[in-house]
């Protein structure tokens, strides 16, 4: 029987197409990308050796250690709104709405599979400031408060960015820790509500520890995720004011496109990769050990 | 595992907590249900209310949004905002290079998927765990690492000016996640179905075609529906590979369109983005339980 599963040939007809695409847009393109981290130019101008000079130019730039900071600083905080308010909406629907929690698991959820540069150009005009108030300031306006220039400062603009990405993205960490959550057998939780657990302490003794791994998970997913950040960001910011909500992904393509230079911008891909490369790590030890039987 | 496959992960939400008896519903259950109650209706204006204001916006003429208040109904309701936007924003272009892109993408990815995952879980070979590693590495490394060298290939090969580059860096870089998840479909069905199927002296390929991707149906479009709106939603692909007007995607024109245009007439801007957001409304509306449990499933796994 080994004989039937193991026919090299079959393998090859099967994985040998997958296993060619993935070479090519994949593996070859990662090797030479590392490749180009020791050059200075673009095809179109040619390339020159520069040695080490793009990486010892990461620890010099004032703009990547910005970005860097950027990246960092939205990881940190994207990562605790994601899963702690997405933790928060899972347990509101197991144990508060039940039944009816479908309405609102689709509404939450909704955003999740709209286009990113749709959900950016409507919260750029929600918190617009000119040339008119978008309906944020005109509710602060209405309260007696001053209207704000949300996307000419770095930290409201950041405040926007987050309140935008959260509001498109918890829907998903919802659903994540739902199903987990609902992979608690249920005869452990009624075994602790007869043995007197109730609200906090089952909360906080039953349903906290048994859902640790797909908490860990969420939280490893989410960083992974937000270390990548894009599309959002060029939508509705556009890296600006200045280069203040400048992440690294964006910064790598201007420095690539904008300025031309290829070996530059494929340093800080590299930088990039690793950061997720170290953060996946940790995803799949975790996965291993936790969710996959 | 199994739970995935038959579709029970978000079906049966409720089995966790039982509710506990309640003896009587007096004024003071109420009482304890309003906080919920006011949870409840927070988070349906926060989800629902930017959409209805874009909506009701998309319908004013640019003087009313500049002149009165945005916050609500507009006086006149300009549909015609929406003939605009469609001729204006490019938008039956972008739509048919979306489609193209997408469409062709999705079927290689399925068709080269669900074979590797396949040959990597179910089949029995030396060095198949080094195969499947290397190639799930590829789920961590970021669109940006791959973009320059496949800038210049495509450039080299001419291949610029068509949509071909996008649907071959969509396959390839959406190939990792999916063999993945296929891989862990696979590892689900006992292998010995599979040896039973030859035993008649029918190929492995011809079980795989007539058993394994049978056996895996939904999976796949589990697995097709997390990849489409991966692609569909790209930004950082379209933008490098196909840009020049005619090649935009819906998600490159739309953002070209609103620095154009946007800053002028905010109607059609409006409306552009309402009929973005709409096909995909009606089509998440449609597949909404699949497309919850798929990305989860994606999640937990990936």
């Amino acid at each position: 029987m080994k004989s039937v599963l193991g026919d090299r040939r079959a393998i090859a007809i099967l994985l040998g197409p997958a296993l060619l695409v993935y070479t090519l847009v994949m593996l070859v393109p990662v090797v030479w990308s590392f490749g180009y981290t020791f050059v200075k130019g673009n095809p179109l101008e040619g390339f020159r050796f520069s040695g080490i000079d793009n990486f010892a130019r990461l620890f010099v730039d004032p703009d990547i250690r910005d970005a860097l900071f950027f990246t960092i600083k939205y990881a940190v905080v994207m990562t605790a709104g994601q899963v702690i308010i997405g933790y928060g909406l899972a347990l509101l629907y197991i144990f508060v709405l039940r039944r009816s929690s479908v309405l609102i698991r689709t509404l939450v959820f909704f955003p999740v599979v709209v286009p990113t540069v749709a959900i950016a150009l409507l919260f750029q005009k929600l918190f617009q400031s000119a040339p008119r108030d978008g309906v944020v300031n005109e509710l602060l306006v209405n309260v007696g408060l001053g209207s704000v220039d949300w996307l000419g400062q770095a930290d409201t603009a950041f405040l926007v960015i987050v309140v935008m990405d959260i509001w498109r993205s918890v829907g998903f960490y919802a659903v994540l820790l739902f199903a987990g959550l609902i992979d608690i057998p249920e005869d452990i939780i009624e075994s602790a509500r007869i043995d007197g657990a109730r609200h906090w302490s089952l909360f906080r003794h039953i349903i906290v520890p048994l859902s640790l791994p797909i908490l860990f998970s969420s939280i490893i997913f989410s960083i992974n995720g937000t270390i990548k950040v894009f599309d959002s960001v060029l939508a509705l910011t556009g890296g600006q004011p200045g280069n203040s909500t400048t992440p690294l992904t964006l910064y790598m393509y201007r420095t690539a496109f904008a300025f031309s230079d290829y070996g530059y911008g494929s340093t800080i891909a590299l930088l990039l990769t690793i950061m997720c490369l170290l953060v996946t790590i940790v995803i799949f030890r975790s996965a291993r050990r936790d969710i996959t039987n | 595992m199994t739970a995935l496959l038959t579709d029970s992960t978000v079906a049966q939400p409720t089995v966790v907590a039982p509710p506990p008896p309640r003896r009587s519903r007096g004024p003071l259950h109420y009482v304890k249900r309003a906080p919920v109650a006011l949870v409840v209706v927070l988070l349906l204006v926060i989800e629902i209310y930017p959409l209805f204001w874009m909506f009701m916006n998309s319908l004013k003429s640019s003087q009313e949004f500049i002149s009165s208040p945005s916050w609500w109904l507009p006086s006149e309701w300009h549909w015609e905002n929406y003939a605009v936007a469609w001729e204006a924003g490019n938008l039956a272009t972008t739509v048919r290079n979306s489609m193209l892109a997408t469409v062709p993408s999705l079927l290689l990815i399925v068709l080269l998927g669900v074979a590797a995952g396949f040959a990597l879980e179910v089949m029995v070979w030396k060095g198949r765990n080094a195969v499947l590693l290397t190639v799930l590495a590829g789920i961590m490394v970021p669109g940006q690492m791959i973009l320059l060298p496949l800038f210049t290939i495509y450039y080299n090969i001419h291949l610029t000016g068509t949509l071909w580059p996008l649907i071959i860096t969509y396959v390839g870089h959406g190939l990792p996640l999916t063999i993945f998840m296929m891989a862990t479909y696979f590892r689900a069905i006992p292998r010995e179905i599979f040896e039973a199927s030859t035993i008649d002296g029918a190929s492995i390929i011809r079980s795989f075609f007539s058993i394994g991707f049978p056996m895996v149906r939904n999976a796949v479009v589990t697995v097709a529906l997390v990849q489409f709106f991966l692609i569909w939603n790209d930004l950082l692909f379209a933008i490098t590979f196909a840009n020049r007007k005619e090649l935009n995607t819906v998600q490159a024109g739309l953002l070209s369109f609103s620095g154009e245009y946007g800053q002028l007439d905010y109607g059609p801007l409006f409306a552009a983005i309402c009929i973005t957001m709409g096909g995909i409304l009606a089509l998440y509306l449609f597949l909404n339980q699949r497309i919850m449990q798929g990305l989860a499933a994606g999640a937990v796994k990936g």
